[in-house]
């Protein structure tokens, strides 16, 4: 993983200088696990991860319970997984079904796992746990059909007796053919058994609330001949080779990421010698490289092409370097070759500041948090600065040699995701249509005709089964409006919204910009005839737009509808959401007890006046996806 | 060219130092797993990965659960950077 820090000769000493500082170490162990870490050092990590969750000094790492059921030595998996999952903003806990007993695992409600109640289920299984060793023996459809009915039986029984996200894995078939070539269509062989297996696995048994871990896929970027070893499979029971665990482990710490709603929206890029070859100041347009026909040249088209396709996959690009802007600008737009041209970026800062402060400002200007950045550039006092500067921000080390660059973007795992929504789609979108309104609000001299002259149209949505993926994305990723910084799994979330005792509201808001989306999301949950707030986040792309009152409107309206009288609302301090401090006093609610920990606010239900809002309520349900 | 005894010694004990996270270790040739804490079966697995990536050769697999202590390993090693 050379995209990782170097592991420093002295990573126990700062292990153990971690563990030995007072307060939370959660920004710490994200730190440490940012280098490029061996078995040993994940060991290590791991230990500290364990110790400050033992101690509760894991924040601001999201702790997180993880199932493991295997067919193999989990012992020297654990750690590994621990260690990279605080790579990706988790403090991991690890609760192992006893070797080779997983329909029991989660079958039986005393087992462990269950027990544990934990928030993920990774069924790390692989070719030999589902097919053992025989090959060209029974009826080979039957023996995928009968493998996958077990995964999804085991998948499905984990996620109806809790509330955890199942991961399923793709298997690889071990490298020995039995034909040749013509194992590949022949019925029966393990190259036939296991890719029938990961097309039914993809196709019949992932679904939301399972995702999907594709072992095989990494096995084959890493080739069969050295995923497999026969010799550790036999003394350790290791299912690949050991020295690729950190590998795996990587890899799965980023979907639990991606579970969590961890993932990365914003690819900040510098320009000379990371978007083209050259500097632009001194080369000039004609000089700069880039495009076919030189090795060089297209090693950095190649970049480009690999953050074009990220941006249609809903990831902001935006720029950040070093120049004067006018000259970088022009060669932007008039150079032949530039596969992204400046209306591809989100956002562009070119001056001559520091690049931690530009990227602070992009992250201002595009409203959204430094910890949903990656950024590239070739320059390592650059990528230092920044480091120091703003810790949020994942910064890929990058080689010399620019050949490389577009792959490490795109195995890097900066921008993991677990499902790619509409929402996605459009997101680029959105915010150019977001910066079209800026500019009409600069132009507006009153905010009520500005709001008026938006044409804002909100839809409700309480039930139907679409838009639950992008709401548990909204409530995990939320961090400023958000007044009580609950996370939820998506299958908690489903369970919640099949509850017809909770209110579970989805808010989408259009105007003539374009359609923004699901914008907002509410929880409620009954306490006699009161309903508490549980949840209530609301995207920063549409503050001030008065969507809030809009949304508590609706709330009434439902909840006289249910019989309720009394809301209940609950603001939880962090240190990322201030601005919502005085929320509910400024929706008309009254303070009824505040401690350190939490205030909490009453509402009366029967005595509300909806207030009037430049916001057009829209009461056709959309279509179901 | 044969590997020189101190040298090997010194890579080994880093390796368990390592393996084991902590810096006291000091090796002898009749030290077992009763020796060092955290030699377990597990920790062995790693302890004979870590020296087969750091001294880049493999183990052959009855060698794996026979060398139990420090001075066989060294032996072991040095046999293959002979």
């Amino acid at each position: 993983m050379s995209w990782q820090l170097p592991k420093p000769e002295r990573f126990r000493g700062l292990c153990a200088e971690l563990d030995a500082r007072p307060g939370t170490r959660g920004e710490g162990l994200k730190q440490l696990a940012g280098y490029d870490l061996d078995s040993n050092g994940l060991h290590r990590l791991a230990r500290s991860v364990t110790a400050a969750l033992d101690a509760d000094a894991a924040a601001p790492l999201a702790r997180l319970t993880l199932g493991l059921v295997s067919n193999a030595t989990t012992d020297l998996l654990i750690p590994p997984l621990i260690g990279a999952a605080a790579r990706y903003g988790i403090a991991l806990s690890v609760i192992a079904a006893p070797f080779g007993v997983t329909a029991q695992a989660a079958f039986d409600p005393a087992s462990p796992v269950l027990a544990a109640n934990p928030d993920v289920v990774l069924m790390a299984l692989d070719y030999s746990a589902l097919f053992g060793g025989d090959a060209l023996e029974g009826d080979p459809e039957a023996r995928v059909a009968a493998a996958l009915a077990d995964i999804a039986d085991t998948a499905g029984a984990f996620g109806a007796a809790g509330r955890a996200t199942i991961i399923v894995q793709t298997v690889a078939a071990p490298p020995e053919r039995i034909f040749g070539s013509l194992d590949r269509r022949q019925s029966g062989t393990p190259a036939w058994l296991a890719a029938r297996f990961n097309e039914g696995l993809c196709s019949e048994v992932v679904r939301p609330g399972i995702a999907l871990l594709d072992v095989e896929g990494l096995a084959a970027a890493i080739g069969y001949g050295r995923w497999f070893d026969r010799a550790q499979w036999m003394t350790a029971r290791l299912p690949f080779a050991q020295d690729l665990v950190p590998l795996y482990a990587d890899h799965v710490g980023r979907l639990l990421g991606a579970i969590r709603g961890n993932s990365r929206k914003v690819l900040v890029l510098d320009l000379d010698n990371t978007l083209w070859g050259g500097v632009i100041g001194d080369d000039g347009v004609n000089g700069i490289r880039l495009g076919q026909g030189d090795p060089v040249g297209e090693a950095f088209l190649d970049l480009q092409r690999a953050a074009l396709t990220l941006k249609r996959r809903g990831i902001l690009l935006a720029l950040c370097s070093k120049n004067t802007d006018a000259i970088a600008r022009a060669a932007i737009r008039e150079h032949p070759d530039m596969l992204l041209r400046e209306d591809d970026f989100a956002a562009i800062q070119i001056n001559w500041n520091d690049k931690a402060s530009n990227i602070e400002a992009i992250a201002e200007q595009l409203s959204l948090g430094l910890d949903s950045f990656v950024f590239l550039d070739d320059n390592p006092v650059e990528r230092d600065q920044v480091r120091s500067a703003l810790p949020q921000v994942r910064v890929p080390e990058l080689p010399r040699d620019p050949t490389d660059y577009a792959r490490i973007l795109l195995t890097g795992g900066f921008f993991e995701s677990v499902a790619f929504s509409q929402e996605d789609r459009d997101r680029a979108e959105q915010y150019a249509a977001n910066a079209r309104r800026q500019t009409l609000l600069s132009r507006t001299r009153d905010m009520g005709e500005f709001l008026k002259s938006l044409e804002m149209s909100a839809i409700f949505v309480g039930e139907g089964d679409t838009g639950w993926q992008r709401f548990t994305q909204l409530v995990n990723k939320s961090n400023q409006f958000n007044l009580t910084t609950r996370r939820y799994t998506e299958a908690e979330i489903l369970a919640l919204a099949a509850d017809a005792s909770v209110l579970t509201l989805q808010v989408r808001l259009a105007d003539r910009f374009g359609d923004n989306g699901l914008i907002s999301a509410v929880i409620c949950r009954p306490a006699g005839n009161a309903w508490e707030i549980d949840t209530w986040v609301m995207s920063c792309r549409v503050l001030n737009r008065q969507v809030e009152i809009a949304v508590l409107n609706e709330i009434v309206r439902r909840a006289r509808a249910a019989g309720i009288i009394r809301l209940r609302g609950i603001y939880r301090p962090t240190e990322r959401n201030k601005m919502v401090e005085a929320h509910y006093e400024r929706l008309g609610f009254s303070p009824i007890e505040t401690t350190d920990s939490e205030a909490s606010f009453g509402l009366d239900v029967t005595d509300y006046e909806a207030r009037t809002v430049p916001i057009a309520i829209d009461t056709k349900r959309p279509e179901p996806a | 060219m044969r590997m020189d005894q101190n040298t090997l010694m010194g890579k080994l004990t880093e390796i368990f130092r390592d393996v084991f996270d902590d810096d006291d270790i000091t090796l002898r040739g009749d030290m077992t797993a009763k020796d060092v804490e955290g030699w377990d079966s597990v920790a062995h697995i790693r302890l004979m990965l870590s020296i087969e990536q750091k001294f880049g050769f493999r183990f052959e697999v009855e060698e794996i659960s026979e060398l139990r202590n420090v001075g066989e390993l060294a032996a072991a090693i040095s046999k293959r950077a002979e």
